[in-house]
């Protein structure tokens, strides 16, 4: 990606962030690389979730009074800005506990297709069908899809990697085929950062009538995204990755199926009409969205897509990769360090897994702690990717639009502190 | 500094050079046990004969802290009445869930207490207790079995 754009004045945007002013473990500056777990939130979000308890705070779609009819208001509106920053339609996006509900929303309502009207009848899978993932998922986009296989039948088929950490998407349609009712699979790595090419999947998955189903938890918080320019027909994101509340989640779907899924957890506000012996459901995404909704996260989760479009993703990507490309270079001049993934930052967003010869990464997280470096360690919600890669865990930083060039060479001067105290260097 | 208050010599010592590594016959039961969030694996088998922990093998792969308390583990129940070996596991579990606040006993933990600044992390109990429990698994197996 190539951009025009000024840089990003990192100095200025981190008093955005008061968190990241103070101090851990006796007195040591936070250095914070772990944002692909959780990214920090600025007080513009803060202020808005504060604003809308203090002055608007009701229960939404329910209730004739004022505050409701602000609350619903800032709900709603909050939806619409977030259908404009990701290229949807108002009506596309449902709020969700948080992306794994989000998954777990497709999956359950394609479950629940068989016993649907002929409506859904697309959504069917059973005995003979196939549902495609990956070895890079996220538990979030594997096990639902494990489930879905079990409860009905169909058979759960993946991609593998590549020795480097990218899909061998060398013979696609071997396991895409006719039999594929869907495909589910990652935009960006949450260990590698490896950005898979959706073109591909997509269309191999158009080739055969299934439907794809796109993890963008790790793609929406930090490079420009469009749902319908890439084609997928669901998408799932989390707020608290992206500088929002934690609790909310979204789900993108295409009008047309959204209109023909059946919902999955039911209740009040969802429905059309109940009676005694049935009923009927709300349209989308009212019908997705059952129980009394969250809302000043949803407010908050709209605020932090209008802090993120005044900086531009654009500038926000291209800052992340500058890191990236940092700390690629600053631990593998670390002997003992083996990199994860790719060896480069080509397709690849910020997430930087690595292992440290003689150090087990929870040890070496211990040691970074210390120094005030927050890094995540462990499998990273992605136990087979860790497999595929000959890796039992791993440790990973994971850079946002706030970190810099002095945080990379923080974590490059701890991993060499790691490698003194456990007497490996 | 923190780190050397968790990372005690002798836990360091344990972690470098094991006591009682390797997986062994005869034995009465195995447990395997994982820590979810990080993969640290441990497999480990008792031996018991007449009430007495004759022996206790293990293999996996994990931590310093989850190498070095397995391996403090051996060295504190072989060879033990198996209530003593009970009695030392509660008081090491005691220890490790107290958050720094529990004073361990060196007469019944010995090299376990050295462990007392793990407790202070609550991430890291889980991998100081990962061995123990496999212990206190295994022996409950090898009981049901008989």
């Amino acid at each position: 990606m190539t951009t025009t754009a000024a840089p990003l004045d990192v100095t200025a945007l981190r008093a955005d962030f008061p968190i990241l002013s103070r101090t851990v473990r006796d007195g040591k500056r936070l250095v914070y690389l772990d944002s692909g777990a959780t990214s920090q939130r600025p007080t513009q979000v803060l202020d808005a979730e504060k604003a809308f308890l203090q002055q608007h705070n009701a229960a939404v779609h329910r209730g004739a009074h004022q505050l409701a009819e602000e609350a619903t208001d800032a709900y709603e509106g909050a939806r619409q800005r977030i259908a404009d920053f990701v290229g949807a339609d108002f009506g596309e996006l449902v709020f969700t506990k948080n992306a794994t509900e989000g998954f777990n929303l497709v999956a359950y309502a394609m479950g629940n297709a068989a016993t649907s009207g002929p409506e859904a009848a697309r959504f069917v899978v059973g005995p003979g069908d196939e549902i495609v993932v990956t070895e890079m998922e996220h538990h979030a986009n594997l096990v639902p899809w494990q489930q879905l296989a079990s409860r009905t039948g169909a058979t759960l088929k993946w991609f593998t990697l590549t020795q480097d950490g990218r899909l061998d998407l060398s013979d696609v349609d071997s396991v895409i085929t006719p039999r594929t009712k869907v495909v589910a699979f990652t935009h960006q790595s949450n260990v590698t950062g490896v950005i898979n090419p959706v073109d591909v999947l997509v269309a191999a998955a158009q080739r055969v009538g299934a439907l794809t189903v796109l993890d963008a938890c790790q793609s929406v918080p930090h490079r420009p995204v469009d749902f319908r320019r890439l084609g997928v027909d669901f998408a799932a994101f989390s707020g608290h990755k992206m500088l929002g509340p934690s609790g909310i989640g979204v789900l993108y779907g295409r009008r047309e199926l959204l209109e023909a899924l059946p919902p999955f957890i039911t209740g009040g506000s969802m429905i059309e009409l109940v009676k005694m012996e049935g009923s009927t459901f709300a349209p989308p995404p009212q019908r997705f969205e059952a129980g009394s909704p969250m809302t000043s996260q949803a407010v908050g989760l709209g605020a932090a897509v209008d802090y993120l479009s005044i900086v531009g993703m654009e500038r926000v990507n291209a800052h992340e990769h500058a890191l990236t490309v940092a700390a690629l270079e600053g631990l593998s001049s670390v002997k003992g360090v083996r990199l994860l993934g790719p060896a480069d930052a080509v397709d690849r967003g910020g997430a930087v897994p690595f292992e440290i010869e003689g150090v087990h990464p929870h040890d070496a997280g211990q040691v970074l702690d210390s120094l005030g470096i927050a890094v995540r360690v462990g499998h990273h919600c992605a136990w087979p990717l860790h497999r595929c890669l000959n890796a039992q865990s791993s440790v990973r930083a994971s850079f946002y639009l706030y970190n810099t060039l002095d945080e990379v060479d923080a974590l490059v001067d701890g991993v060499r502190e790691a490698q003194k105290f456990f007497g490996v260097a | 500094m923190q780190l050397q208050q968790m990372y005690q010599e002798i836990i360091l010592d344990h972690y470098k050079n094991p006591h009682g590594r390797g997986l062994r016959d005869p034995f009465d039961a195995e447990s395997f046990q994982v820590n979810p969030t990080c993969g640290d694996e441990v497999t480990l088998r008792v031996h018991l004969v007449d009430d007495m922990v004759k022996d206790v093998s293990y293999a996996g792969q994990g931590c310093s802290i989850s190498q070095a308390s397995t391996s403090v583990l051996t060295d504190l129940v072989v060879g033990k009445p198996l209530g003593e070996a009970f009695k030392k596991l509660d008081a090491f579990v005691e220890l490790m869930q107290g958050r720094g606040k529990v004073e361990p006993d060196e007469d019944i933990l010995e090299d376990g207490i050295a462990f007392a600044g793990v407790a202070k992390y609550p991430a890291r109990v889980k991998c100081a207790l990962l061995g123990w429990m496999a212990f206190k698994d295994a022996v409950a197996r090898s009981q049901g079995a008989a």
